[in-house]
């Protein structure tokens, strides 16, 4: 490579000196430019964003008050935490967040470990047909969670279900919608969409790992799998952060798949997660002070809990770096 | 891209019990990501007495030009209507996203402002919040304005794609090397045409990355247009679906209807995913890097 200026000094040397026009003007103008280009994304921000997030905390903040018993024209009234009283104090509230810790503690680590396992298996070299095998567990992904909770429903539902019918022969009788199955039944629709696509992102990343590395693993005497869960493993360190950072996020807003098996299940209520408590909440009991309220502790626990992935993740990258 | 097994050291060569495992789970990974996937398209060709009694899998009961038939003719054609709306909301949609995610990644990346990763932080904060979050809110503004149950409901805020920003930023780094802005620039190029002309062909693979993302995200999205969207014209199918199946479970004759509707809602995903393999994957990697 010959030895050229590197590219910031470059952009310097041109910013101060310019082919035409002075130096201020070249500023103004390039100003101006990334005004340009960046405007539209920020009215956006502002617009569908911002302002709702603005929205949804003073909301959570007010509530509706009619004076006279009842009868009174309505006005919107200050009242404070009251709200938040409300739906720390309401047993359905706390179930739905009981709901989807247990689904978080079930789905996140089979996620994780069932992706990582099989990139790592991709990557060894010892499967045939890899890139046929990463197609058909990437195709998942492409199907819409709606459809993949309607295909999940439609197999677990008796008379209909090609699996049901097949266990039945066997003499074995699981109501996958029934008060035990129904989370785990939820996780499954959830690791079926999801698995291929992460597997991709490790698979990425373990791509990317230096062959030189490897190679002195194997000479310090490393087995296959050594070499996978010891070497390759930490070194995809911040892609399995990552995944488990966006998995989390992703599990923390569930709605779909149990808003459709609530069609079919007297187990999901309307009120099953905490997204699904403040649709009902808005729309089915409106109620807007709750369920602006029920919103912004789902925000803080979701900014709580992605703080904690990536205090988690810097103490453990720093162990990884200390050992190495 | 791929190491092949003949250049690999010999003692990283899995012996043969390693090698059944590995195959074996990964087979088995193959069958359960394909088989619910296999079943949907079996399902489809069934008629319905062949569905309740489970056995897709026989030979006989065949109806798929039938069940086609059925899937446009049910409700005055109404799966028609909702397919067009969801190609319009995802399509341009994701395009105009995508455009405009980009082009603030880019000016991200090449120019220095004050504040300027204070106000990237707040890019990736909003990537966190959950949607259902803003749906409330988002919904208030909407009748405020008068856009409730209309096209705009549902289109406006898809627009808003804060991981494509990210993502755009990593892209300019690694295709547009600040040098040949900097020639441009010495040539007299005005800073816009620059982007447009110089910058935007290099940003072409990630630019369809994000595209993909956000056609993906679009498809799928169901709670926006169940909060915002009242009249069953302007639906997607993910919505529409989603009434169709709550119909089937006090009229069987929708399961077929909304199976073979799935099926086609599929459809356009797993090709354009097909056509535009290579660029989601470096995207993947590039999102994967930091």
């Amino acid at each position: 490579m010959t030895t050229t200026a590197s590219p910031e000094s470059a952009f310097r040397a041109t910013t101060v000196a310019p082919a035409t026009g002075s130096r201020a003007t070249t500023r103004r103008r390039e100003r101006a430019a990334c005004g340009v280009l960046m405007a539209p994304f920020f009215v956006l921000l502002v617009a569908v964003f911002l302002i709702p997030v603005a929205t949804a905390v003073w909301l959570s903040f007010f509530g509706e008050d009619r004076p006279g018993l009842g009868f009174g024209p309505e006005s919107t009234i200050f009242v404070g935490l009251r709200s938040y009283a409300v739906v720390f104090t309401d047993p359905t509230f706390l179930a739905a967040l009981g709901t989807i810790a247990g689904y978080c503690l079930l789905y996140i680590p089979l996620m994780v470990v069932g992706a990582l396992a099989l990139a790592l298996m991709l990557d060894s070299g010892a499967a045939r047909l890899r890139s046929w095998a990463q197609l058909a567990l990437f195709l998942p992904h492409a199907v819409p969670g709606i459809i993949a909770a309607i295909i999940w429903l439609y197999l677990y539902t008796p008379g209909l279900s090609p699996v049901v019918a097949l266990l039945a022969k066997a003499d074995l009788t699981v109501d996958f919608l029934g008060v035990h199955a129904v989370v785990p039944a939820i996780v499954n629709i959830a690791l079926w969409s999801n698995l291929g696509y992460n597997m991709v992102i490790f698979y990425a990343a373990l791509q990317a790992v230096p062959r030189e590395v490897v190679e002195a693993s194997v000479v310090d005497g490393a087995g296959p799998v050594r070499t996978a869960l010891r070497v390759k493993t930490p070194l995809i360190h911040s892609s399995i952060v990552m995944v488990v950072m966006f998995s989390l996020i992703w599990a923390l807003q569930l709605f779909t798949e149990p808003m459709l098996l609530s069609q079919s299940s007297p187990m999901i209520s309307a009120r099953f997660s905490p997204s699904m408590y403040i649709y009902d909440a808005a729309f089915t009991r409106n109620n807007y002070g709750l369920a602006a309220a029920a919103s912004v502790i789902l925000l803080l626990c979701t900014i709580g809990l992605s703080y904690g992935v990536t205090r988690w993740s810097n103490r453990a990258g720093a162990r990884a770096e200390a050992k190495a | 891209m791929s190491t092949t097994q003949a250049d690999l050291p010999t003692a990283l060569r899995p012996r043969l019990l390693g090698r059944a495992v590995v195959n074996t789970v990964v087979g088995i990974s193959v069958l359960y990501t394909l088989l619910p996937a296999l079943w949907l398209l079996l399902a489809a060709m069934k008629n319905r007495d062949a569905l309740s009694r489970s056995d897709v899998l026989s030979l006989g009961g065949y109806s798929f030009v039938q069940n086609l038939g059925d899937l446009f003719r049910i409700d005055g054609g109404l799966y028609g209507r909702w397919y067009i709306n969801s190609l319009l909301y995802a399509v341009l949609g994701a395009a105009i996203s995508a455009l405009v995610s980009v082009a603030c990644g880019y000016a991200f990346d090449k120019y220095q402002f004050r504040h300027k990763e204070k106000l990237f932080g707040l890019v990736l904060a909003a990537v966190m919040v959950p949607q259902t979050v803003l749906a409330l809110p988002l919904y208030l503004m909407a009748s405020g304005t008068g856009l409730v149950n209309t096209f705009w409901s549902v289109f406006i805020p898809v627009l808003f794609n804060p991981f494509g920003v990210y993502l755009g930023r990593i892209f300019s780094q690694g295709y547009v090397p600040d040098e040949v802005l900097a020639a441009a620039r010495v040539d007299g190029a005005g800073e816009l045409a620059m982007y447009v002309r110089v910058a935007l062909p290099m940003l072409g693979p990630g630019l369809v990355t994000v595209f993909l993302f956000q056609l993906t995200a679009i498809w799928n999205n169901f709670f926006l247009p169940m909060v915002m969207l009242s009249d069953h014209n302007l639906y997607p199918v993910s919505l529409g679906l989603y009434i169709w199946n709550s119909s089937a479970t006090v009229s069987p004759e929708y399961y077929p209807v909304v199976i073979m509707g799935s099926l086609l809602a599929v459809l356009p995903l797993i090709v354009a995913f097909v056509l535009l393999q290579r660029f989601w994957r470096s995207g993947l990697t590039a999102g994967a890097v930091k």
